[in-house]
């Protein structure tokens, strides 16, 4: 196995140290940069690896880059630390245990830009991960990383860690935007509110997520022919019925099978009954799908998508009405209220799941559920009321005998599913 | 008059830091978030008192700060526990036995999910994915994370809480 990437020193000791950082090479991508490469060169080395998005929508980076009009005398660089997409967990795994890995990818990526202010937006659960980067930062102003005239040349930068309070949909990034402007994280619409061109403060605003901006040091460093042959490397937040739930970094397309194997097989040596390849919002796979490469491509294909490339592992035990009726609560949960086939959407499925749940389930339930699906697509304003129907349909199609067998039990009181494995059912239910 | 009231609210010391908040944003109102955290930190939630109190020091009406704070389930607009317990729910958390953490929780502190005991000393709540789920089931104690949680270590750990 080669030698890890993005996380070959986040479980050193003293990585977060400055002087820990540079011994291992660090901030050599920035000085390089700012003696040998022009913003369009660093640009340019990017979009030759061939970086896409790590937040989610798996946009190309320099494409994102290059929206951004030159000639604006303000832009601002965002970056979303606000990971809230359920099973991920590797930007935290990144703030923790290398910071400077992340200051040097904004320094890199707001040299590209031109931009002078950036603004990391952090989930407020994140107390160790912001200790770890707030003092990185400073260490990074003392050594001239950042602040004025950084390393003596012309380009200065401010970093500023802007904490979040709570809400899943400002992970999005135009509700990102609205929060950090100090309102109410609901999503805008796009056009005209692209980022790249009326972002914050209607100001063209390049956002990117935290392990995107890590690969950045790494490929000027080492250029992308380079990067490209790691893999390119990829972290897959692997959680669940796996022995040892980790960041497991891979090669971009590495198969569900091998991830499971690399985070210590499936406890119990049970079989694997599903698992989500991209976190809650992408549609969770059947066990024929294990050897499927965790790619864009394949995974669109399916109808599911890399999404943050949490995979979430379920064993042959999983009761899957329970995980989907959970993954939709959260939905609920989470709905900004914005528009209508999200905020009453999300309440009539999860009813419906929770009656079917609960002993009380109709058999009209299951075209209902799907009807709900289908009116959920397309008609949300924004991707999170989108997140449903996958796993709808997935519990519709791929493990429609389990709904079934809790609406059969309903009419028939005694034989109700007994189903230990997630534990005892929840207080009230 | 109204400085000295305004006084045995906040903490100097806090008045300052939100005005230095200020600073770092060309728009004041983007301080608001991290204000509101300020003065959550100092008073444990977030009175209407200290929300006018914000809107003064960022020249913003107490409506806009209070029409934002309620948008966030972490700005705590009633009073809480002294300490806060939010236990993870969610998939990978639940898989891993979360609902046998909860229950055991719950009964340790002879309260449900969302509430507080009745001494104050602790506000239970039940949460999403806390990117941790490396450490599933997990929970965060004020600042603290800890997982991967027995019920019976989950109980321990809330037991001592002062
Ligand atoms: C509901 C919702 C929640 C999201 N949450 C996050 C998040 O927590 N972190 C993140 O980086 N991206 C998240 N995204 C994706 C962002 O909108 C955006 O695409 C991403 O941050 C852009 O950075 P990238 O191009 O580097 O991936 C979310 C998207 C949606 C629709
Ligand atoms: S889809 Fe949901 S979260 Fe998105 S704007 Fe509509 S209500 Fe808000
Ligand atoms: S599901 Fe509990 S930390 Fe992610």
């Amino acid at each position: 196995m080669p030698q890890p990437v993005l996380l070959r020193h986040v479980r050193e000791p003293d990585q977060a140290d400055l002087h820990a950082y540079e011994r291992r090479g660090g901030y050599a991508a920035l000085r390089r940069a700012l003696r040998e490469l022009s913003p369009e060169q660093v640009t340019d080395l990017v979009d030759r690896a061939q970086l896409r998005g790590r937040g989610g929508a798996g946009f190309p980076t320099a494409r994102k880059w290059r929206f951004v009009p030159k000639d604006a005398p303000v832009k601002y660089l965002v970056v979303n630390a606000d990971e809230g997409e359920p099973g991920t967990f590797k930007d935290r795994t990144l703030l923790e245990g290398d910071p400077h890995l992340l200051v040097e990818g904004i320094a890199l990526a707001a040299y590209a830009n031109d931009v002078r202010t950036a603004y990391v937006y952090m989930r407020r659960e994140f107390y160790q991960a912001r200790r770890q980067l707030e003092r990185a930062i400073a260490q990074a102003y003392e050594r001239g990383y950042l602040g004025q005239g950084i390393l003596g040349t012309e380009f200065s930068l401010d970093v500023y860690v802007h904490p979040g309070a709570g809400s899943y949909i400002a992970g999005e990034e135009t509700a990102l935007l609205e929060s950090l402007e100090g309102k109410r994280a609901m999503p805008r619409l796009k056009p005209p509110y692209f980022p790249a061109v009326m972002g914050l403060y209607s100001k063209p605003t390049v956002l990117n997520n935290v392990e995107t901006l890590c690969c950045v040091p790494w490929i000027v460093r080492e250029g992308p022919e380079w990067w490209l042959e790691q893999g390119p490397p990829q972290l897959y937040s692997v959680s669940g019925h796996v022995n040892s739930p980790q960041v497991v970094e891979a090669p971009l397309g590495t198969t569900a099978r091998e991830l499971i194997e690399r985070a210590g097989g499936i406890r119990g040596g049970r079989q694997v009954k599903a698992f989500y390849p991209g976190g809650t919002s992408s549609r969770p796979l059947s066990a024929r799908h294990l050897d499927v490469p965790l790619r864009h491509e394949e995974l669109a294909k399916l109808g599911s998508m890399l999404g943050s490339a949490a995979v979430i592992v379920m064993d042959e035990t999983t009761d899957m009405v329970k995980v989907i009726a959970r993954v939709c609560e959260f939905y609920r949960e989470e709905s900004c209220g914005k528009c209508t086939p999200c905020r009453e959407g999300t309440v009539w499925v999860t009813q419906i799941l929770d009656r079917i749940l609960h002993g009380r389930g109709r058999p009209e339930d299951l075209d209902l559920l799907e009807s709900l699906a289908r009116n959920m697509t397309g008609t949300c304003f924004c991707p999170l009321g989108e997140s449903v129907p996958p796993s709808l349909r997935a519990g519709l199609e791929d493990f429609r005998d389990e709904f079934e067998a809790y609406i059969r039990a309903a009419r028939e009181p005694v034989q109700m599913p007994v189903r230990l494995h997630l534990g005892a059912p929840a207080p009230g239910g | 008059m109204r400085l000295r009231e305004e006084g045995a609210l906040l903490s100097e010391g806090a008045k300052r830091e939100i005005e230095a908040l200020r600073a770092r944003y060309p728009v004041a109102q983007s301080a608001v978030l991290p204000a509101l955290l300020r003065v959550q930190e100092e008073l444990g939630w977030v009175p209407p008192e200290a929300m006018a109190e914000v809107g003064r020091l960022l020249d913003l009406p107490v409506e806009v700060v209070a029409e934002v704070a309620s948008f966030y389930s972490l700005i705590f607009t009633e009073p809480v526990g002294r300490h806060v317990v939010q236990l993870c729910t969610n998939v990978s958390c639940l898989l891993s036995g979360a609902e046998a953490v909860r229950e055991r929780v719950e009964r340790e502190l002879g309260v449900r999910a969302g509430q507080t005991t009745p001494d104050r000393r602790v506000t239970l709540l039940a949460v999403e994915c806390l990117a941790a789920c490396d450490q599933a089931p997990c929970m965060l104690v004020n600042e603290r994370r800890y997982g991967p949680l027995t019920p019976e270590a989950a109980a321990r750990l809330v037991k001592e809480l002062d």
